[in-house]
């Protein structure tokens, strides 16, 4: 490996941009690094990724790690068994431990109304041929011994589900697209798109440097909003912040990633031992400004604090060490946005996963690729149309977004 | 026999490993925080980072001037889920108490 390559492998300030390049993702998280990637496996298209900051800056260096399919919409369902089968061979295939861990992720409802839920994702799980099994809170208690079920009216687990580590799968896919000739540009900020000659788009950038491209993806996440409002472009995705901590380290003892549906509540332990946990707050669906905030709150830690005593009693003595936020790109209707833009026919979105992108980034990578390049249409590419909310067709399908 | 020189000893991150990290091109403290994990346990880069941004300096990756330590994450000190679960109901606080600021 010569110096160059492997100044190169993780993305650089100072990495050559062509002059003219067949696509352009703007954006070096999960999504624009994958689809990078996938791109450059079925293509020998010049493909350039551009990031702001470094990489793992955003939200694919903030999130919780869990990846799991138990979904309440079919699609979501299929989607991510889709992008849970990718993650098996993921590691070996990009060269890097991703600390993938099936251990499993563990629905509890406390409500009468939670179970209702759980009842009708089992059975649309066994449709689709999902593992998921409804467990009784005795069984629950096998699993985790150290939770207080006396609550807990039903529980769902699916042992197939698990938690990653996120910031190796940004550098797995930056260090292969890299390899297989694509240029990652960090510490660069996209200020423009405009119009050139053949519906082609010229990017100009922070550095006074301009890119044409016959087409430019916006994977820029919670980041997308403003960029298109700069643009004009009114997509109604918007930011939200989500807060987040972790632990000192335990011995593993903790399998699942835990949900406690009535608290909105989710942990569970990494590879490196630490609980990370988040918690719905009662302002997490007002999404409205385009500002990205990325502050963090007393009230968050009494409010897990609170409920992590109560579904887990041994956390009482247990010590945070940090706590961050990251943000959320909500989409009204809670379906992605991943597409051609209305009246900008060669700027594709990627973006709206409110709050569960990362799990989808491997699948959807290969999705976004296989459509860019040989014009391959996956059934959710439909649903996430762009153009759905000028049509006016968009409806929530979707009401298992957690944190 | 091997000689390791630990500058994170909460993480075990060694010298070698900053090195290398460096080596791939990576050359500020939240990334070489990230890539190796330096700062992320219990005393959360109270002993380490002055280690860190001492090397850069010396390597020329950082101006001593322009250096800024990650960002600092609460709580300042760790607390117990148990302290933190007895803290008063309060609503949104003001915008000033937030952290605001880059990633």
């Amino acid at each position: 490996v010569s110096d160059a390559d492997r100044v190169a492998a993780l993305g650089s300030a100072t990495a050559k941009l062509p002059s003219e390049v067949d696509v352009a993702i703007v954006g070096g998280g999960i999504m624009g690094l994958s689809i990078a990637y996938h791109l450059a496996r079925i293509t020998d298209w010049t493909i350039v990724v551009i990031e702001r900051s470094y990489l793992v800056s955003g939200a694919s260096g903030r999130n919780g790690g869990g990846v799991r399919m138990q979904w309440a919409e079919v699609g979501n369902v299929r989607l991510m068994m889709e992008s849970i089968e990718m993650c098996r061979g993921l590691a070996q295939e990009l060269g890097i431990n991703l600390w993938f861990r099936q251990g499993g992720y563990l629905f509890l409802a406390r409500t009468e109304a939670g179970e209702r839920r759980l009842v009708r994702n089992a059975e649309l799980h066994r449709e689709v041929g999902a593992s998921t099994r409804l467990l009784g809170p005795y069984e629950a208690l096998e699993l985790v011994p150290q939770l207080d079920v006396r609550d807990v009216r039903l529980a769902a687990y699916n042992p197939d589900d698990g938690v990653v580590f996120p910031w190796p799968f940004v550098w797995g896919y930056a260090a292969q697209a890299v390899r297989r000739g694509v240029v990652v540009r960090t510490h660069t900020e996209v200020t423009n798109l405009e119009p050139a000659l053949g519906d082609r788009l010229s990017v100009r950038l922070s550095t006074g440097e301009t890119v044409i491209a016959a087409q430019v993806v916006n994977a820029t996440g919670a980041w997308s909003a403003g960029l298109n409002r700069k643009l004009g472009i009114e997509l109604p995705n918007r930011p939200h912040r989500h807060e987040i901590l972790s632990s000192e380290p335990l011995k593993p003892f903790l399998d699942p990633l835990v949900v406690d549906l009535s608290e909105g509540l989710y942990f569970s332990q990494s590879t490196r031992g630490e609980i990370v946990a988040g918690i719905t707050m009662p302002h997490d669906r007002d999404a409205t400004s385009t500002t990205i905030d990325l502050g963090s709150s007393l009230e968050f830690l009494t409010r897990i604090g609170r409920a992590l005593c109560h579904i887990l009693p041994i956390a009482a003595s247990l010590q945070v060490l940090r706590q961050w936020s990251g943000p959320y790109d909500v989409s009204p209707d809670g379906d992605a946005i991943v597409g051609p833009t209305p009246g900008w026919p060669t700027l594709v979105q990627v973006c709206g996963f409110t709050g569960h992108g990362f799990m989808m980034g491997p699948a959807v990578g290969r999705i976004v690729a296989r459509h860019l390049a040989r014009r391959e249409r996956h059934p959710m590419l439909d649903r996430w149309d762009p153009a759905r909310f000028a049509r006016g067709i968009s409806g929530v399908h979707e009401d298992m977004i957690i944190g | 026999m091997t000689t390791r020189t630990f500058v994170c000893r909460c993480e075990d991150v060694t010298l070698r490993e900053i090195e290398h990290a460096i080596e791939l091109g990576l050359g500020s403290v939240e990334e070489l925080k990230r890539y190796t994990g330096l700062g992320t346990g219990p005393c959360q880069g109270k002993e380490c980072m002055s280690t860190l941004v001492q090397l850069l300096v010396d390597r020329e990756l950082v101006a001593a001037e322009d250096v800024q330590p990650f960002t600092a994450r609460p709580p300042a000190e760790p607390v117990t889920f148990g302290a933190l679960a007895t803290g008063a109901d309060e609503p949104e606080g003001p915008a000033s108490e937030h952290e605001r600021g880059g990633p």
